[in-house]
């Protein structure tokens, strides 16, 4: 047996061990110490210390367990080194008191306190992402920078300040209340979201059109939410709207680097398995008769295209009545705006530019209002019109595939 | 944990009468829920004097250290478990005063 044949299984079980236990890892460090920093120099270095061990030893019976164990001694470890310097009496306290602080209600997987911190409404948007990426996720400092387009040093301060602002601040590692919990859980749905739709429709010129690493993170996290939180309707809403978007990635670009409208695509080309799991989803949702929030209205949307075997056989009039409803849970112009989509389809596109005619002042500013006037002037006929709302969706349009493909519809006009 | 709950105020108009009135009750639950340390209204910007005697020779100037739009105009010393219920507290403050509230722990 050569030395890759040892390496390449404990390489895998390593990099296995790092996507599953990470964030067990950090939470359960976290809550014992009291110190998010702490848990993230301890985690990192009992990761450290598999990748030495583990080739020589072999891969433990449980890895989660090795993992948490050796994170809690290199955080011991850490702690007395900060004593004997004379520093952080506070730790000193958490050294003697073992007992896990802040047990309020049922015992709770440690992983969703920590989600909660991370995703705390008194940290800024920017900072939530970076955070949740890093502590929950287990993507590195540069890995997170780039996504979004930082640079190492700045994203390592966003950070820092983050658990700074964390420890000092006290914001708690606890699950909201029953009171609290639908707006803590739409905040870092929010969270995952904005990581997920900066995978999907990436911004920046010199960026792939579809960041799939950004989108199957996102889904990633959304999927560990879901077996954290079974019964929420819209964490299984969220996750069923992520698949059903990811499911029709590969027929999203053309091979010339250029959007595919939804109803241009290759429908054989979508991903059945994650259609399926979607629509699983969405059925399970309706199966409990509870009104439906807004994930879960829009994951029910997706499900209705991605039902229809070809474009012309989609269900506008069901597509209109869930946009009905999204519309009256958040009338705002965005949504507005995606509900004339489906108008045009149902009742004409006259009918729907009526539509974008009321949100004109609003959304004067967002690409996608200008590109959905540019296409329902294209099919009135209105050539003129719809060459300079193509020319100003260009302008303000941040994705190149997104550009590529207004471009050419520009140029198809007579 | 402590908090420092300051009263963010602009303009030049005082608290009203009822706004006095619904700061003094909220007070009471303060003190009678525990949280209660200290608390304080403060005199208009123009009423403040700067004294910086950091080499041995005091200097003493009339008018806030920095002139902002926005002023502290009072605040709470409060006792709370962590962030969450000091954030519901200067929810509920905010209300009752009628103005912005800042939060910040005390080290």
């Amino acid at each position: 047996m050569n030395a890759d044949d040892v390496a390449t299984p404990v390489a895998a079980a390593i990099a296995r061990a790092h996507r599953e236990e990470w964030a067990r890892v950090i939470a359960t460090t976290a809550r014992r110490f009291g110190d998010l920093d702490i848990a993230e120099d301890a985690a990192a270095e009992a990761f450290a210390a598999a990748v030495e061990r583990w080739p020589v030893d072999g891969v433990p019976a449980r890895p989660g367990a090795w993992l948490t164990t050796t994170a809690s001694r290199k955080a011991v470890d850490r702690i007395r080194r900060d004593i004997r310097r004379g520093s952080k009496h506070e730790e000193a306290e958490r050294l003697r008191d073992d007992s896990a602080p802040g047990v309020d209600g049922p015992v709770q997987d440690d992983r969703l306190r920590l989600v909660f911190a991370c995703c705390h409404p008194a940290l800024a948007m920017e900072a939530r992402v970076a955070l949740t990426l890093r502590m929950v996720g287990g993507l590195t400092v540069p890995e997170i920078a780039r996504a979004f387009l930082v640079q190492d040093s700045a994203m390592a301060r966003r950070i820092t300040r983050a658990k700074t602002k964390i420890a000092t601040a006290g914001i708690p590692y606890r699950v909201p209340s029953a009171a609290e919990l639908p707006d803590r859980v739409s905040g870092v749905l929010a969270v995952l979201f904005l990581v997920f739709n900066e995978g999907y429709l990436a911004t920046g010129p010199d960026t792939d059109p579809v960041r799939q690493d950004l989108t199957a993170e996102a889904i990633r996290l959304t999927r560990l939410l879901r077996g954290l939180l079974p019964d929420n309707g819209e964490v299984a809403g969220l996750l069923a709207l992520m698949l059903l978007i990811e499911a029709r990635r590969a027929a999203r670009v053309s091979a010339g680097g250029e959007l595919v409208a939804l109803g241009d695509q290759d429908r054989t080309a979508w991903d059945g398995a994650l259609i399926e799991e979607g629509h699983a989803l969405v059925r399970e949702r309706l199966a409990t008769g509870r009104p439906a929030g807004r994930y879960q209205l829009l994951a029910a949307i997706n499900a209705v295209h991605t039902s229809a075997p070809r474009a012309d056989t989609t269900d506008w009039w069901q597509i209109v009545a869930l946009y009905d409803q999204l519309v009256r849970l958040d009338p705002s112009p965005v949504v507005v705006l995606n509900r004339a989509v489906a108008v045009a389809e149902l009742d004409g596109p006259e009918v729907a530019l009526a539509i974008l005619d009321r949100l004109r002042d609003i959304l004067a500013g967002y690409h996608a209002y200008h590109a959905t006037r540019a296409d329902l002037l294209r099919r009135l006929g209105r050539d003129r019109d719809a060459r300079t709302a193509y020319g100003t969706a260009i302008e303000l349009a941040g994705n190149t595939a997104e550009v590529a493909y207004l471009a050419r519809r520009r140029d198809q006009l007579g | 944990m402590q908090y420092l709950l300051s009263v963010i105020h602009e303009g030049t108009d005082l608290g009203t009468e009822e706004e006095l009135v619904a700061v003094s009750a909220f007070n009471r639950r303060l003190q009678a829920d525990g949280h209660w340390v200290f608390a304080g209204g403060l005199g208009f910007p123009d009423t403040a004097t700067v004294v910086d005697n950091r080499d041995g020779r005091p200097v003493v100037t009339d008018g806030p250290f920095v002139e902002t739009k926005e002023f502290l105009a009072g605040f709470w010393v409060l006792e709370a478990p962590d962030l969450d219920v000091a954030l519901r507290l200067a929810t509920e403050a905010s209300r009752h005063c009628n103005r912005k509230i800042e939060v910040r722990p005390f080290l």
